[in-house]
């Protein structure tokens, strides 16, 4: 146990999970916001827009996650020249790979929230919608007043699976020159001889964060589950 | 799609907005394309030679098709392990005894909050370290160790939610004409409890396909990994990872319609032969497709599962 | 009805196991060709790098670089022609592994003599000294070194000990890590990055390709001494002697040179100093 104790006075432990928390809590905003548009695209009247959905849900979706954070590092930053961070900052690399993660992990779940939501929707009856429409709701104002507040309150479940698997899956982000746990856990492997003890230690880090989102999200799908 | 009932059918004025709105979206998907397409020539590289290069035989013979295989495989080992382990963890979950339950639940519990990545690292280094499996096979056998691990565990979740879901009086009858609880769970419980999971399952096919290319990471030489050795060896790397996104697209997207189609088929004979409901599992961790349906939110809502499942 | 649930159940097991034969032969994953582990064949058995233009490099079936040309000179020493070497992928973690099991024979593949890997691997040579060195776009006279390096964008690979030396030297450089150099070729090409560290002789074999010819230049001063060995199981002082002869014979006669000119000559490369170097005695 002194070796640990060793390693954890040598290594920022806490800071790499802070990176974790970072990346994580930006990313669902990202991944909430756009999955939402994404999720309104796909079941609305007009055909193009429903096809364009479908189109980005079933690519991004298909993608490994590993790919499409390069694109956004390799292509979009590098090639594309898009900063997030302007180019006089003395963190410009770092920032940069930060905040393209960030985009690359909320376009990548964005999708799975979009999946999330519809799924929300499915568990509204179709009386409702009709019921609004039959009161002369447009398409905008019954999903607004009508099918969306049921569909995320029905979409809880789903929406936390979402969030657990993005916390995890900010440790791709370590592919491209972001410091997070992962980075972390692999520089502390490479150079101490305590292996199993440091992955114990990083993967209950990763239980820690995660299991009371699981439990929250439990608690929060069956108190707020619509009544029927 | 045409008879949501989220909309009416549209009027002279919805009609005149909806062109509208078809005009924005094409020109923000052209625009986007447009605009990625003319930076990327400006830094050379749409370069012809660049492209080429993907063309040549040995390309493929060389790089792409053994990454392909070598993708197939870790996925196809992973899914047979990843199955018999769920199997084991799921039925130690239902176990009657106190502790088996307890070791299977957290080990269960554990293995679905640890990120894949981690666990890849991790093993790779053990197996490496320890030369377990010899230098050809290390790496293999971290990917699959991660998968299994991870991916094993949600089934054992499918499992164990797959059997609770089932009338109580399935177990009732069992016990009652002297099965043993075992015998029960065997031969009554799981058989069902695996057909209303089954669409969960087969989504669950997807991600361990799709997180195989995590194998990159430790040196596993997979489909992205030999992309990148083409972009080492012919100078064109963003172009091989563009072909590497699109053939691991075509791959998942292949593999879900033939899950699909799988998938319904069975559902369609579960129903013949009068089994049990098989959209049983709304909520299920993983839950794939088979929502309780009622056609709001479009059809085939599936695989909702980003890599993971949560709980 | 029962079995019928667990045909259903087979099938997909047996659509599982079809993915998994499609891709049978499993594991034979870095090793070139037929497997380092056949032991076997007459040929000898040499691991190198497949991804390091100018050094080593695998393009489609063909193998090239000065490590290459180093061992292939090497096996003719010994006995065996070019056609009967047989090349395997020997990636950095791996080489020590690689010769303590026997799956090669030699390791020529940009392996630096180090005390840390006497310990497991005994090594002969070296065959050529190289140095860390900064890869530049060619018409940037600004970075003349290390220490021009403040305030600049400097790419490496993840986990890479050079690029962290820098950081540690100058704090006010700013790093970049990808999976890969060739990661780092297009950001360096575009002004993204400002300069790409590691040894010269990749850098020069990397600025060779024809892709990038012209593109880039190393700026010539290194600033750490690598000096690479061929690496052989422990304790064997009689193919160290052999090696060494050979090596000794290859700088005579004139094959050293021309495998740098041949692989690293296009970037403009000149050998540092201690080149070419002479064996160390074997132990």
């Amino acid at each position: 146990m002194g070796e640990i104790g060793d390693i954890l006075a040598k290594y920022d432990v806490l800071a790499a999970f802070g990176m974790t928390v970072y990346l994580t809590v930006f990313s669902a905003v990202g991944a909430l916001l756009l999955g939402t548009v994404l999720a309104i695209m796909r079941v609305s009247p007009v055909g193009v827009l429903r096809s364009l959905g479908a189109f980005y849900v079933n690519t991004v979706r298909n993608t490994p996650l590993t790919l499409i954070l390069v694109f956004c590092s390799l292509g979009v930053f590098f090639i594309l020249q898009l900063n997030l961070e302007p180019a006089s900052s003395p963190t410009f690399l770092r920032d940069n790979a930060i905040r393209w993660a960030i985009v690359g992990l909320a376009a990548y779940h964005a999708a799975f929230v979009c999946e999330a939501l519809r799924s929300g929707v499915n568990t509204v009856p179709a009386g409702q919608a009709e019921a609004a429409r039959s009161i002369g709701l447009t398409f905008g104002q019954s999903l607004r007043e009508v099918i969306l507040p049921q569909a995320f309150r029905g979409a809880i479940a789903p929406l936390g699976s979402v969030l657990i698997a993005l916390t995890k899956n900010t440790t791709v982000a370590s592919i491209v020159s972001v410091s997070e746990a992962s980075a972390l856990m692999k520089v502390i492997i490479e150079n101490e001889t305590a292996g199993t003890a440091v992955f114990l230690v990083f993967a209950i880090g990763f239980v820690v964060l995660t299991l009371p989102v699981g439990m929250l999200f439990t608690t929060l799908s069956r108190r707020l589950a619509v009544k029927r | 799609m045409s008879t949501s009932v989220l909309f009416d059918a549209p009027g002279p004025r919805a009609r005149a907005r909806h062109r509208l709105l078809t005009l924005l979206g094409l020109l923000l998907a052209a625009g986007t394309l447009a605009l990625v397409l003319w930076k990327f020539a400006q830094q050379g590289q749409l370069e012809a030679s660049m492209w080429r290069s993907l063309l040549l035989p040995e390309v493929w013979t060389e790089y792409v098709l053994p990454g392909i295989r070598q993708t197939l495989a870790a996925a196809g080992a992973s899914i047979v392990a990843a199955l018999v382990f769920g199997l084991v963890f799921g039925m130690g979950r239902l176990s009657t005894i106190r502790p088996v339950r307890w070791v299977a639940g957290t080990i269960v519990e554990f293995f679905r909050a640890v990120p894949v990545l981690l666990m890849m690292y991790f093993t790779f280094t053990l197996y490496a370290r320890n030369n377990v499996f010899g230098v050809d096979f290390n790496s293999f056998y971290a990917v699959v160790t991660g998968l299994t691990l991870y991916n094993g565990s949600v089934i054992a979740e499918l499992v164990r939610s797959g059997v609770h879901q089932l009338p109580k009086g399935q177990s009732e009858a069992g016990l009652s004409i002297g099965l043993s609880p075992g015998q029960t769970l065997r031969s009554i419980e799981l058989p069902q409890a695996l057909t209303a999971m089954l669409p969960a399952l087969v989504g669950q096919l997807v991600v361990i396909l799709k997180d195989s290319a995590l194998g990159t990471a430790i040196t596993y030489p997979e489909l992205l990994a030999q992309a990148k050795n083409v972009g080492t060896a012919y100078g064109n790397v963003i172009p091989a990872y563009v072909l590497a996104a699109a053939l691991f697209i075509l791959l998942n997207y292949g593999l879900t319609v033939v899950a699909g189609r799988v998938e319904r088929r069975i559902n369609r004979r579960g129903r013949a032969a009068g089994g049990t409901t098989t959209n049983a599992m709304p909520g299920a961790p993983g839950g794939t497709g088979a929502m309780p349906s009622t056609g709001l939110g479009g059809d085939n809502v599936q695989n909702l599962d980003p890599t993971s499942t949560g709980r | 009805m029962t079995t019928r649930r667990w045909g259903a159940l087979a099938a997909t097991a047996a659509v599982a196991l079809g993915l998994a034969a499609c891709g049978s032969d499993a594991g034979n994953t870095g090793s070139g060709g037929d497997g380092g582990d056949s032991g076997g064949g007459s040929g000898l058995k040499v691991g190198i790098k497949f991804d390091q233009p100018g050094m080593g490099l695998k393009k489609g079936t063909e193998y090239s670089g000065m490590d290459v040309d180093v061992a292939t000179y090497i096996a003719k020493e010994l006995g065996t022609e070019a056609g009967d070497i047989q090349w395997v992928q020997a990636p950095s973690a791996q080489r020590e592994t690689l010769i303590s099991t026997g799956q090669v024979d030699i390791v020529v593949a940009t392996y630096s003599i180090t005390d840390a890997r006497k310990e497991k691997v005994s090594f002969a040579g070296p065959y050529f000294v190289a140095g860390q060195d900064l890869l530049v776009r060619a018409d940037d006279s600004s970075v003349t070194g290390p220490d021009a390096l403040d305030g600049k964008k400097l790419c490496s690979v993840t986990g890479s000990t050079s690029a962290q030396n820098v950081k540690e030297d100058v704090p006010g450089v700013q790093l970049q890590e990808f999976a890969t150099y060739s990661e780092c070729l297009p950001a360096l090409a575009n002004g993204g990055v400002d300069a790409l560290t590691t040894d010269d002789t990749i850098l020069a074999g990397y600025a060779s390709q024809e892709e990038y010819k012209g593109k880039f230049k190393v700026v010539g001063q290194p600033f750490s001494e690598e000096r690479y060995g061929v690496g052989l199981k422990k304790g064997d002082t009689a193919l160290c002697e052999k090696v060494n002869a050979a090596i000794t014979k290859m700088v005579t006669d004139g094959a050293w040179q021309k495998a740098i000119d041949d692989n690293l000559g296009p970037a403009g490369y000149k050998p540092g100093a201690g080149n070419p170097p002479t064996p160390d005695a074997c132990s």
